[in-house]
């Protein structure tokens, strides 16, 4: 399809740049540039000043405290773990962790809002720079620069009444809840350098598995503790100067995210074809129509008038425990795709499936390194041990299956000692705790069996037994030969081989 | 001596001796809080109730066999500081029915030592005032001059002290809150090391410069309420966390050995023959005592106002943004929040409040940020180093108190008049020094005498120096003796003169 | 050291104007014509004043936030009572229910 073919010409009915067709197939000659800022609520015992709780739900204003709800008199006291979450934060994307930081105050008013200023910070984050390094559904490994991440406090939550569907537009009045207020809150911010939707969610997806890994956030869109806005411009391919942008808010989920932007990205294609200039502007993303709408004209410049928050002290991060958090650090979830992906040529929804599972991964590791086997060793944790896990409600790293009982299997396997069919039943005995495959094998003598004469005693004892079957594959009906195996492997108790089975079965039938 | 004359130390020694006990000291002071703060105006809030729970716990406790430090010494406590079940009002309309639900750190360690809240002392609206003359609720009046001042903004906790209505009155110093009020009531007013009295429960006016600190008659009393509020505090991340050395064990009577450095730039000539008399034959007293005088010289003290008035003015445009009629105090309902935030900080906050936090929110705004706010930090760099090279040579600085004695209600209209009432005591708040007004003799007018103070200044952490310093020279002179409380004060209410 | 505002001296601020009306907009305080002609011109006078100091050099001169240096003030992640809602409610002008309520929010009213 040509530029001038494509979809997204003027008054085309579904404009689709930007969709997910015309991603793969047609070229467009707009690209678009896209950065996001993610807030993601840290996990911690207390709040990030105060002693409050820091969990979600609860019964509205029972998690509140003199410090969170601002009264008068009230002071913060920064939260030891917090800081640490937004250290390893930082190493996880490999980001600098400057000496020196301290904490601003951001100065705006509004009602979810206790103190009427937030505290943030502004030109000396905990984190500066890194990169996150992502993937595609197709295993494509992609990556986009941080330009920093910075801790601040959340606010409280609204609830809008008055307008029928809890919309603020239209509304006649709030109702405010402050147990949120003040859960520690960290903003990444990224550099313009995603392109598209399917970018954009990779990009997402890295950071929700790393912070999940990291054990810094549970990283829960439903609950709000992931919530993100996205600059959006296009520029024509191959320009140097960025467009101008529109701000996408009110994306609840990773699928409105995808949605959102390729909406977004139509939009702007639109107008600009059409001759129309895109404004800068705050858009949000309505769930139901599909569509992006005005939610700020004017983009009127803020002036939050930051300054050293004086009742705090600056954070002074030395670097022994800088080396302490990034020597505890676990392999990360990129890097880790990466590994399994490319090196070990996992299928991208395997080697997907073992990162988003750090415990299982971890398992599935132990069980490559006793075996030197990734495929086997992936066939098995995925297939046979995870089934069963899933049956029982047992993770698989918990079972009485060890790593090693794996490896064992794959070498009995490998070695033709034993069939398929013999390693599925004894996945089954050893994850009712009977031990080591090898031992059971020798304990019951289920070793495979290639001896011609035993092959021949048993396939004779078929044959003579089943007249009629050999008399169909006489007649032509060849498929009876799967039943006829199947006899033998019956009789031998499983142990026969298989293609030994095959093979002489062939011979006496013609 | 009567009861309610009775100095801090000598009530918690004869509580502890069982000699009194601490109800009786609370109902005579109570008692005279009745009879003159009518016409005094002290407290916004009489606390009675507690008052008597209060003591009687500590005689219980007398009785137990506990030795309190501040047993049965009665308080003032300033309306800027939160004691739960109180109303705090800072002296705002914005705050004028809240009740706080909290006790602040500095009054527990109060309470916890024995010493009785007699009641809610009146200021300056957010501590922002030198006269006490901005309070929204309430006029407090001299208690040696009822047509007078009592200086601000702790002015209803100097009040108090002077009138025997406490004898420890908890005070808040910014500028010099806690100093300038004590020099115009004739008492001890002392500001400890920034971060030495955790501010944990002090409603904010400027963050790095408040500090809680006590008035009271005498030096003795000061170092006793010092030494029970003082140390590292884990709910004010800006509180010191460093050995204390007890004061009040300390305390000497000489200055044999010490240096004390007159500044040059603040030759007192300037302030009129009667004042210049008062501070020459203060600085001569000192010598008397065996000090050492020399001349520092503090060249950028000079600029301590102008620094003062960008930083303080924008860590309040800040602070005072949670006063917004959405948790708690005033609402002025408005068809949109919005309308609301601004129609209840218009009639909540008094003219002196609103003018600081709009000359603070421009410091502070898009542009003036370098120009204004970041260059005063800078200029509060330069005014500590002045105060580390004279501490060199010197062990203490002594100079006014405030720019005048205590000036007649009404008579500084024009707000910069007042800020020039802290020109004195400024230059050390920004550098966080400890500092203390002790009354050093008084000037006439209008054949009334008014009280002066001295002020002495160390450096960060010497609080010990400077409290024996001051005691010594209180002992050798006993100027407070010389208070004569004004007649009007005890006569038969004729009209409600607030 | 901020780059949040353009470099400007002071000489150059003594001769603007305060614009008392962005101000008070966004410190939300309502200010009568009255307030708005006393003020800007206390303020102005203000500003003259405070005005000395551009006087002084400070360039090499680094900025004090807090005049005791202190570092790494933080605490145990540690959860220690809350306030009950009574009493928190009790001090709402207006509450609704468990919730403090205020009027209509104008869509991005920060
Ligand atoms: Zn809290």
């Amino acid at each position: 399809m040509s530029n001038i073919e494509s979809a997204h010409a003027v008054g085309g009915p579904q404009p689709s740049a930007g969709g997910r067709g015309a991603e793969g197939a047609a070229p467009s000659k707009w690209e678009a540039v896209i950065g996001i800022e993610c807030h993601v609520e840290l996990k911690t015992n207390s709040k990030m000043f105060c002693g409050c709780a820091n969990e979600f739900g609860g019964e509205p204003n029972t998690k509140v405290c003199p410090v969170c709800l601002a009264l008068p008199g009230a002071l913060p006291v920064a939260n030891r773990v917090a800081i640490e979450h937004m250290i390893a934060a930082g190493l996880a994307f490999d980001a600098q962790i400057p000496e020196f930081s301290k904490f601003d105050r951001k100065n705006y008013f509004y009602p979810d809002m206790p103190k009427d200023y937030q505290i943030s910070q502004f030109d000396m984050p905990l984190t500066q720079g890194g990169v996150v390094r992502y993937w595609l559904e197709d295993g494509t490994m992609k990556e986009c620069r941080l330009t920093r991440i910075h801790l601040e406090e959340d606010t409280g939550k609204s609830t809008h009444s008055g307008s029928g569907d809890g919309r603020i537009a239209g509304s006649s009045h709030s109702l405010i809840d402050f147990n949120r207020a003040g859960v520690p809150l960290m903003e990444c911010v990224s550099e313009p350098e995603i392109h598209n939707a399917d970018e954009a969610v990779g990009y997402l997806e890295a950071l929700k598995r790393t912070f999940v890994q990291l054990g810094v956030s549970d990283v829960k869109m439903e609950e709000g503790s992931l919530r993100c806005d996205a600059n959006v411009s296009i520029r024509p391919v191959g320009a140097k100067e960025l467009g101008t942008k529109a701000e996408i808010k009110n994306m609840n989920s990773f699928r409105s995210v995808h949605r959102a932007i390729e909406s977004e990205i139509a939009r702007q294609i639109e107008i600009v074809e059409s001759g129309g200039r895109v404004v800068q502007e705050t858009r949000g993303w309505d769930e139901v129509t599909g569509t992006t709408h005005t939610m700020r004209s004017k983009e009127q410049a803020h002036d939050y008038r930051y300054f050293p928050d004086p009742d705090l002290v600056p954070v002074e991060v030395d670097r022994a425990t800088v080396e302490r958090i990034r020597k505890d650090m676990p392999e990360l979830p990129p890097a880790r795709f990466a590994r399994y992906h490319c090196e070990f040529k996992l299928s991208v929804a395997q080697a997907t499936q073992l990162v988003e599972n750090a415990p299982l991964a971890e398992y599935f590791d132990a069980c490559v390194n006793a075996s030197k086997n990734a495929q086997q060793s992936v066939n098995f944790v995925l297939g046979d041990l995870s089934r069963l896990a899933n049956e029982s409600d047992t993770p698989v790293y918990e079972s009485p299956v060890k790593p090693q009982h794996v490896a064992e299997l794959i070498t009995l396997v490998e070695s033709n000692t034993i069939n398929s069919k013999i390693a599925k039943e004894l996945v089954g005995r050893m994850w009712k705790g009977e031990g080591a495959p090898k031992s059971i094998v020798e304990k019951e003598g289920l070793a495979q069996t290639s001896d011609p004469g035993a092959i021949d005693g048993f396939i004779d004892g078929v044959l003579a037994a089943n007249e009629k079957s050999v008399a169909d594959y006489k007649g032509g009906k060849t498929n009876v030969m799967g039943f006829l195996v199947g006899q033998v492997m019956k009789a031998s108790r499983g142990k026969a081989n298989p293609a030994l089975v095959q093979e002489r079965m062939k011979e006496k039938l013609t | 001596m009567s009861t309610v004359e009775r100095s801090g130390v000598d009530v918690a020694r004869a509580v502890n001796a069982r000699e009194i006990s601490a109800r009786e000291v609370t109902d005579a002071t109570l008692g005279q809080i009745d009879a003159v703060d009518e016409r005094l105006g002290a407290y916004l809030t009489r606390l009675h109730d507690m008052a008597r729970a209060a003591a009687d716990r500590v005689d219980a406790r007398i009785a137990g066999g506990e030795k309190l430090a501040m047993a049965g010494v009665p308080v003032a406590v300033k309306d800027n500081m939160c004691l739960a079940g109180t109303r705090t009002t800072c002296g705002s309309k914005i705050l004028e029915n809240w009740i706080a639900p909290y006790t602040g750190t500095a009054v527990q360690r109060i309470l916890d030592a024995g010493g009785i809240p007699v009641g809610k002392s009146n200021m300056d609206e957010f501590a922002m005032g030198s006269s006490c003359e901005n309070s929204a609720l309430l006029q407090t009046r001299n208690p040696l001059d009822l047509s007078r001042v009592p200086g601000g903004s702790s002015g209803g906790s100097a009040a108090a002290v002077s009138a025997h209505l406490a004898a420890v009155g908890l005070g808040s110093d910014t500028g010099g809150s806690i100093r300038e009020p004590g020099a115009f009531c004739g008492v001890v007013g002392f500001k400890p090391t920034y971060g030495r009295v955790s501010r944990y429960g002090l409603i904010a006016f400027a963050s790095s410069l408040d500090q809680i600190g006590p008035l009271t008659r005498t030096v003795e009393d000061a170092a006793l309420a010092y030494d029970v509020m003082a140390g590292y505090d884990p709910m004010d991340s800006t509180s010191i966390d460093r050995p204390l050395e007890p004061t009040f064990s300390a305390l000497r009577d000489d200055l044999r050995g010490k240096r004390i450095g007159i500044v040059k730039e603040f030759e007192t000539g300037k302030l009129g023959a009667a004042i210049d008399a008062v501070y020459k034959q203060a600085y001569r007293d000192l010598e008397k005592l065996g000090a050492e005088l020399i001349e520092v010289s503090l060249p950028t003290a000079d600029y301590g106002l102008a620094t003062y008035y960008l930083i303080a003015p924008a860590e309040c445009s800040s602070n005072l943004a949670r006063f917004d009629g959405v948790r708690y105090g005033l609402r002025v309902e408005g068809n949109d929040v919005g309308e609301m935030y601004e129609a209840t900080r218009a009639a909540g906050f008094g003219p002196e409040v609103k003018r600081r936090i709009l000359i603070g929110t421009y410091a502070l705004s898009s542009g003036y940020y370098d120009a204004y706010y970041v260059k005063a930090q800078k200029v509060r760099t330069l005014i500590g180093d002045d105060f580390k090279k004279a501490f060199a040579t010197c062990d203490l600085i002594a100079c006014p108190a405030a720019s005048s004695p205590a000036f007649v209600s009404g008579a500084k209209s024009d707000p910069y008049s007042m800020y020039l009432m802290d020109y004195y005591t400024i230059p050390m708040s920004l550098a966080g020094l400890p500092a203390l007004s002790v009354p050093c003799g008084s000037v006439s007018v209008e054949g009334k005498s008014v009280p002066m103070g001295l002020q002495l200044c160390a450096p960060i952490f010497a609080e010990r120096e400077l409290l024996s310093a001051a005691h010594a020279y209180e002992k050798a002179t006993m100027h407070y003796k010389n208070n004569k409380l004004d007649v009007s004060l005890h006569r038969a209410p004729t009209g409600n003169l607030v | 050291m901020n780059s949040q505002s353009t470099k400007r001296s002071i000489l150059s601020l003594s001769s603007d104007k305060i614009d008392i009306r962005y101000v008070a907009k966004l410190a939300r305080i309502a200010l009568t014509d009255d307030e708005v002609q006393r003020f800007g011109q206390q303020l102005g006078d203000l500003l003259e004043h405070v005005n000395v100091i551009s006087k002084l050099d400070t360039d090499s001169i680094p900025a004090t936030a807090q005049v005791v240096e202190s570092r790494n003030v933080e605490r145990e992640d540690e959860v220690r009572p809350c306030l009950d809602r009574k009493t928190v409610l009790s001090m709402a002008p207006q509450a609704q229910g468990s919730f403090f309520r205020v009027p209509r929010i104008i869509a991005e009213d920060g």
